[in-house]
């Protein structure tokens, strides 16, 4: 092969190897990213996704806990979800605590796989705390 | 009357570093030969003078912390009387001002490390590297008196502090900052460096061999501050995991990268010359997501578990620092880019063609991570839709390519510089194979349903582990029995960094492998006196009890550990509540063997209904952080055992 000839086949390669790999990474972007709704933003659609993520308060008065299985509302006053979750809460669940939910719908029950508040009790979910001030009900908290 | 002395000293420092950014600069470019000198040699005075300075502005802020002056707001938000000495101290850093404070400090010791070093040096080249130096001096310590001062004052001083969150009192996140910015800040030599070549285009095999010491010195730091992190995430936030791909660690993981793959083709530059504008580019990537790492972070554009202080009007200067960091290097770089050629073709079978892979693979690797990471803030920008990317995302992208990277990692040290293989090569591959068929074998028979990809994995540290040895033992193997101990004596610092560290990498996949694969979970609740079986050994709960500790008041659970009948330890994972902060956080107990953890949370709940309990067996964890120690180490060889180069190397023409 000729210098010039040998150069095009380096970039062809190349290109190729950077365009296929383009397309593995976005096709496995596609598939793993996981939405975030506020309960009032779910639509029948949004529900049949495979993996999810729901925000907001924990209603007050709706916890249930038998052993390990919890069943809840996440609400953003406007709309409320009834949550399923098997497993250890974490240390700041409680009634009126900002949470996300991660997991999906079986039977328009959200069945939780995974629960998340955050460390601080002052510090609500960022997502959480922009959905209840679009919903007027932000009580002020500081999310420092 | 120390706030005010430091905040002045901030002033003098923020004079001094402006003329080490600009004498030194106008003494290489400008100047008539006899001032010239003169100017370049100021650049050592100035660099002096802004480093005594800013540490004495530090240690006024230490100081202030230490003695509990809270007439100091920062004192004030982020300390309190009641809490112990060490935790005073690391809370100078543990909040936006102070961070900052300190990452001023470490690039102000990095640039008084140059000025003092004997390294032998181009004069020209000094000069310049000191005067960018102090032009990212300049714009940190301006960051810092104009938007961030840590020295504002309160009157009246209130009685106590408002103390700090208690999940920040620990002594795992009381390194982890410092060296971490060791790390991130050390990269901002390699930036130093690559603009100083760009000046004058003079980017030459001399121009690598004094680069790389810092490279290595800033990468061996930010290996153990990533390390130091996941280690604290891993006993603190009590989830049992040890890397959860958010944004902030990948924030860290990213400039990690980038200075991996820095670290190999400047090498090259070093060896061959080649790959120059490519190892200048990457210097100053590196050093930009660094900055990102550093401040895109605080400035709480990305939020996750690890963001603590957020304030957005900060982010608008730090967003300007990174433009012109980013921004002027490249014009910089396309105006000199072309100029920078190198000297001959590559050979597909070399070294310098595997590293040409490395750097391909990593730099990959890189912008995976970068997208995972910034195409949710994309997305939110661009559509208002809010998402996550989850680990599944990295499993599949990430995990592969590394996948290669190990591959090729056996590969490359067998490959001659220009051309060839060594005539070791063949030998050494062969026994690679034999290790990673062994591996693979001895996981196939050890567990039951193994997954292609646990095989796949335990071959890879196999053909990794195999590797190394093997092109250790076969390099000094023609020699005889008595020239063997000898042979191993005259091989290099770097190539004996190099294999520590590769090892390294094969400890730490041993421990991620045997966390990953081996791991045992329970959850469950339980009552006092019952017994939980946890992966053959059994733990038994015996209860609750209230303690009290310096601080804080806990509740204890006592969970005592049997194996084979006979009792190996007690566990006492607490939560905690600090008065003070009024929060709770919940401390794992964990006993910790180089053959695996034995991990226990407890959860809520009371002695009628029982207590969530979580526990974890997870075998080997701890080889992922003595991993990352042998990196370092490797790194650390390299640089110590560099054999100084007296004459200078010449170019032929």
């Amino acid at each position: 092969m000729t210098g010039k000839s040998k150069r095009l086949a380096v970039f062809a390669v190349i290109a190729a190897l950077l365009s296929g790999g383009v397309f593995l990474v976005l096709s496995a972007l596609q598939d793993n990213i996981v939405l975030f709704f506020t309960p009032s933003e779910l639509t029948p659609e949004k529900m049949t996704a495979r993996q999810l993520r729901i925000g907001g308060l924990v209603e007050e008065g709706s916890v249930q806990i038998d052993g390990l299985e919890a069943r809840f509302s996440i609400t953003d006053s406007a709309a409320v979800v009834s949550v399923f979750y098997n497993g250890a809460l974490p240390d700041l669940f409680r009634e009126g605590q900002g949470i996300i939910a991660q997991g999906r719908f079986e039977d328009n029950i959200f069945r939780a796989e995974n629960v998340l508040a955050k460390h601080d009790e002052t510090y609500m979910p960022r997502e959480v705390a922009e959905s209840l001030k679009e919903q007027g009900v932000w009580k002020g908290l500081s999310s420092k | 009357m120390i706030a005010e002395l430091s905040h002045f000293a901030l002033f003098v420092a923020l004079i001094a570093s402006c003329c080490q950014a600009i004498l030194p600069l106008y003494g290489s470019l400008a100047a008539r030969p006899a001032r010239a000198a003169w100017l370049m040699a100021s650049a050592d005075m100035f660099t002096v003078i802004t480093g005594v300075t800013v540490l004495f502005a530090f240690s006024g802020l230490v100081w202030s912390f230490i003695s509990s002056d809270f007439s100091v707001a920062l004192v004030t938000n982020h300390s309190h009387s009641a809490k112990p000495l060490i935790y005073k101290i690391s809370g100078t850093w543990g909040n936006h001002e102070g961070s900052l404070l300190l990452w001023i400090v470490i690039l102000v010791l990095f640039s008084m490390g140059l000025s003092f070093s004997r390294q032998q040096m181009n004069a020209v080249l000094k000069a310049r590297v000191l005067a960018v130096q102090g032009i990212v001096t300049t714009a940190f310590l301006a960051f810092s008196l104009f938007t961030s001062n840590p020295f504002t004052r309160l009157d009246p001083a209130p009685v106590d502090g408002r103390g700090l969150n208690p999940i920040l009192q620990d002594i795992g996140l009381a390194m982890h900052p410092p060296m971490l910015y060791l790390g991130y800040v050390g990269l901002s030599m390699a930036f130093a460096f690559a603009v100083a070549g760009l000046i004058d285009g003079r980017v030459d095999k001399d121009w690598a061999r004094v680069m790389r010491p810092w490279v290595s010195a800033a990468w061996c730091a930010l290996t153990l501050g990533i390390a130091l992190g996941s280690w604290w995430a891993y006993y603190e936030l009590g989830w049992g995991g040890w890397w959860f791909w958010d944004p902030v660690e990948n924030a860290s993981l990213m400039p990690w990268l980038a200075a991996t793959a820095l670290l190999h083709s400047s090498l090259v530059v070093e060896k061959t010359g080649q790959l120059k504008s490519w190892t200048i580019l990457l210097a100053i990537i590196a050093f930009s997501l660094s900055l990102v790492g550093t401040f895109i972070v605080r400035s709480g554009l990305l939020t996750s578990v690890h963001s603590f202080a957020s304030d957005p009007a900060r982010g608008v200067f730090v967003l300007g620092i990174l433009l012109v960091a980013i921004g002027i290097p490249l014009a910089l770089f396309a105006w000199r880019g072309p100029q920078l050629v190198s000297p001959t073709q590559t050979q597909l079978i070399s070294r310098e063609a595997g590293l040409i892979a490395n750097n391909f693979l990593l730099t990959a690797a890189t912008l995976i991570v970068l997208i995972g990471t910034f195409y949710p803030l994309a997305l939110e920008v661009a559509t208002g839709a809010r998402i996550t990317v989850g680990p599944p995302y990295f499993d599949a992208t990430f995990t592969p390519l590394m996948s290669v990277l190990v591959i090729c990692m056996a590969i490359g040290p067998l490959l001659v510089w220009r051309s060839g293989i060594m005539p070791s090569a063949r030998s050494t591959l062969t026994a690679a194979c034999i290790g990673a068929s062994l591996a693979s074998l001895a996981g196939l028979s050890l567990v039951n349903g193994l997954s292609a990809a646990a095989i796949a994995g335990l071959g890879l540290a196999g053909w990794l582990g195999i590797s190394v040895i093997g092109d250790l033992l076969f390099r000094i193997k023609p020699f005889g029995p008595g020239a063997r101990l000898q042979r191993l004596k005259l091989i290099s610092g770097p190539v004996w960094g190099m294999w520590v560290a590769h090892f390294g990498m094969v400890i730490f996949l041993i421990g991620a492998l045997g966390e990953g694969l081996f791991e045992t979970e329970v959850i469950t609740r339980a009552k006092p006196g019952e017994t939980i079986m946890l992966a053959g050994q059994e733990a038994k709960f015996t209860g609750v009890e209230a303690r009290q500790g310096p601080n804080y008041q806990t509740e204890t659970a006592v969970i005592e550990l049997f194996e084979n009948g006979r009792q190996i330890t007690t566990l006492y994972p607490e939560k905690r509540f600090y008065p003070a902060a009024r929060q709770t956080t919940t401390e794992a107990a964990i006993r910790t063997r180089l053959s695996g953890d034995h991990y226990v949370v407890l959860g809520d709940g009371d002695a009628e209904k029982g207590y969530t309990l979580r526990l974890y067996h997870k075998p080997l964890v701890s080889f992922i952080w003595l991993g990352t120690i042998f990196m370092a180490l490797g790194g650390g060889i390299a640089i110590l055992r560099r054999r100084p180069t007296l004459k200078t190397t010449v170019e032929p023409a």
